[in-house]
């Protein structure tokens, strides 16, 4: 048993696969001696050197490129895309090719690779720097999509990501890196199993990434006023364990879905049509979902925090759905 | 240079499986054969075959949506590629991806492409991974002119110069971006130039003649052997048809294009082994109507080949599940 926060968690799962396995790599913007943007790569350098842990020029579409084209031919490579919001500059790269590629070429090519990428509003970073970008992704087929919370769970699901034989984005919410828990397993968690958080019997709060931290407060104040909430933590949003949100509604019979994207198309809104069309009859009301605003994310830390989907919006949600 | 008249002999057998693989799929698109884009490289049949005639089995390519010709001379099995053409189970991606997505990776082959540019940035991860792994493997990543315009080109050789990848750019320019010339999608006339930029070697070469393109490539995959890096190679040709089947080309100056079709490669590569007493004209004819023997083998095999299962539709879209499929 060991306590590390988020980032180190993410740090361990790089380093024990690079220890372990020559061909996995770590490219990415100032992931170097700088040690990343935000420190996830911190120190890595100086243990594999600049060939293992290798900077790039600021050319997001090569490095998924080069993700892909080594992937295909002997890598394992792990690429950091430093913001899901430069995604965008890659998106050709990471749709067209790496997602569909074992695919368009009937099986002939694996690509055992892993894009990194961090997540997420509350640092007063502004509309370019903040976004929650997954429901792009979820969207395609070939991508496997995995957003963890606890650092337990950042490290089990990493290293199953870098063992895995298809493209996968694993997002990291920047506000959860400094998150602090238990470690106890340094196995990989498999991905498509999600988790209960905290288990209840009133309501199923399905929350992912840093919304399983306001989740789990909303779920505190909820029993406070009687209500017990469940919070489950998909973990992997695609493949999503669908198994495990069919036993909980069975139980709880009310769903709400909580995550920082703009509402508009959002990923929950994609388990909101599941749980409707799959378990309508379990329901006794129906799926609300507590998202961001559909609006740009803004600067101000009064308009970014009105913008967040924060605890009592989970709280209001839960206790709105049961009048 | 170090060619070989065998080599010579294997360079015009490529040419011819080429020419007439790309002559027949002209017919059978024109007779309904072949569904969905086919974009035929017919005319630039001198590039693959002096490029890849210097690579390795274990070398890899990274191809385009004109690609069948660098299938071809990777050593691409023709049966496979025309059932997949015919949209076949049998074909090189099971009937998923059809011409402008052939991939063979025991041969090296990473794909042909239908994004235009894409082709370029795989190429670079191609020849990390091959410097990354300490072995004597090249890429050769062949594109258009039109690409040339795109993002990805200046990436790409910008990442593949700063860590010498051991890539070879190799430029076809056929001097159109889909109906757009070359003297108006770009203001210079040699695309060649652009290497300057990032500081590697950046030749013009004349595309239509299969051995200035071997002799560039050769020198281009030896530096890139010895580690000094990439090379752009700029392979001036003429694209004889349309941008696709069915594209009538009315932009094209028929006067230029009468110009190119009469330097054309085959016959220009024929007349010089004859001239140089590498292969005979009656040698050629036979390997001709041997090819012609291979064409026909693969058409057979195509037709005869089953079309795909409806519930094969949801497998390999992951290696380790199935995707649902539509239960009717």
């Amino acid at each position: 048993m060991k306590t590390m926060s988020v980032m180190e968690a993410i740090r361990e799962a790089m380093s024990i696969r690079m220890r372990e396995d020559p061909n996995v790599l770590l490219f990415g913007e100032d992931v170097g001696k700088f040690g990343g943007c935000f420190g996830v790569s911190a120190g890595m350098f100086d243990e594999f050197g600049p060939e293992r842990v290798r900077d790039t020029p600021i050319s997001e579409g090569a490095i998924i490129g080069a993700a892909t084209g080594s992937a295909a031919t002997g890598l394992r490579p792990i690429a950091e895309i430093m913001m899901d919001d430069f995604i965008t500059v890659a998106m050709d790269q990471l749709v067209n090719n790496a997602a569909f590629m074992h695919y368009m070429f009937g099986g002939k090519i694996e690509l055992p690779m892993v894009v990194r990428t961090v997540n997420g509003a509350g640092v007063n970073a502004a509309a370019q720097h903040s976004k929650s970008m997954e429901a792009w992704l979820t969207h395609v087929p070939g991508l496997k999509v995995v957003y963890p919370s606890t650092p337990q769970d950042c490290l089990g699901l990493l290293l199953a990501s870098i063992d895995d034989n298809n493209p996968v984005v694993f997002f990291e919410h920047k506000i959860a890196y400094g998150e602090k828990g238990e470690v106890s397993s340094f196995d990989p968690i498999p991905l498509g199993k999600g988790d209960i958080k905290k288990e209840g019997s009133d309501v199923t709060i399905i929350a992912y990434g840093y919304q399983v931290f306001r989740a789990l407060k909303a779920a505190e104040q909820l029993e406070k006023e009687g209500i017990s909430a469940e919070v489950l933590d998909p973990r992997t949003l695609y493949p999503l364990d669908k198994d495990l949100i069919a036993e909980s509604v069975g139980k709880t019979h009310n769903v709400v879905i909580t995550s920082e994207e703009f509402k508009r198309g959002s990923y929950a809104g994609e388990i909101s049509a599941f749980v409707a069309e799959e378990m309508f009859d379990s329901l006794d009301a129906p799926c609300r979902r507590v998202c961001a605003l559909n609006t740009p994310v803004p600067f101000s830390a009064v308009l970014e925090n009105a913008f967040i989907p924060q605890t009592e919006d989970i709280v209001n949600a839960v206790k709105a759905q049961r009048e | 240079m170090d060619v070989t008249k065998e080599q010579m002999r294997h360079m015009y057998r490529t040419m011819v499986r080429i020419r007439k693989f790309e002559s027949n799929a002209q017919n059978d698109f024109a007779n309904g054969k072949i569904p969905g884009f086919l974009h035929l490289y017919l005319g630039e049949e001198a590039i693959a075959t002096g490029v890849c005639e210097n690579l390795n089995k274990d070398d890899f390519i990274t191809s385009t949506h004109r690609g069948h010709g660098h299938i071809i001379a990777k050593g691409g099995d023709m049966k496979y590629m025309m059932a997949e053409l015919y949209g076949k189970s049998t074909g090189y991606c099971k009937g998923k991806g059809g011409s402008m997505h052939i991939a063979d990776r025991d041969l090296g082959i990473l794909g042909a492409n239908g994004i235009v540019g894409a082709g370029q940035d795989i190429a670079v991860g191609a020849g990390l991974s091959c410097k990354y792994r300490k072995t004597q493997q090249v890429c050769a990543c062949f594109f258009g002119d039109g690409s040339t315009n795109q993002g990805t080109f200046h990436e790409a050789l910008n990442m593949a110069s700063i860590w010498k990848l051991p890539v070879i750019f190799v430029c076809e320019n056929n001097h159109f971006g889909i109906s757009m010339s070359q003297s108006r999608h770009q203001a210079i006339k040699d695309i060649a130039d652009r290497a300057a930029a990032y500081g590697i070697p950046g030749v013009a070469v004349d595309g239509n003649d299969a051995m200035a393109v071997y002799e560039a490539a050769n020198e281009a995959i030896a530096r890139a052997r010895k580690g000094q890096g990439p090379t752009l190679i700029e392979c001036k040709t003429w694209r004889w048809r349309g941008h696709f089947e069915g594209d009538p080309a009315i932009y094209k100056d028929p006067k230029e294009q009468e110009e190119w079709v009469a330097r054309e490669p085959v016959k220009r590569f024929r007349e010089f082994l004859e001239e140089n007493g590498v292969m005979t004209a009656d040698e050629m004819d036979k390997v001709d109507a041997e090819v012609d023997q291979e064409i026909k083998d693969a058409v057979q095999f195509a037709e005869e080949s089953p079309l795909p299962k409806p519930e094969d539709v949801g497998k390999d879209v992951y290696t380790d599940f199935d995707e649902e499929v539509r239960v009717r």
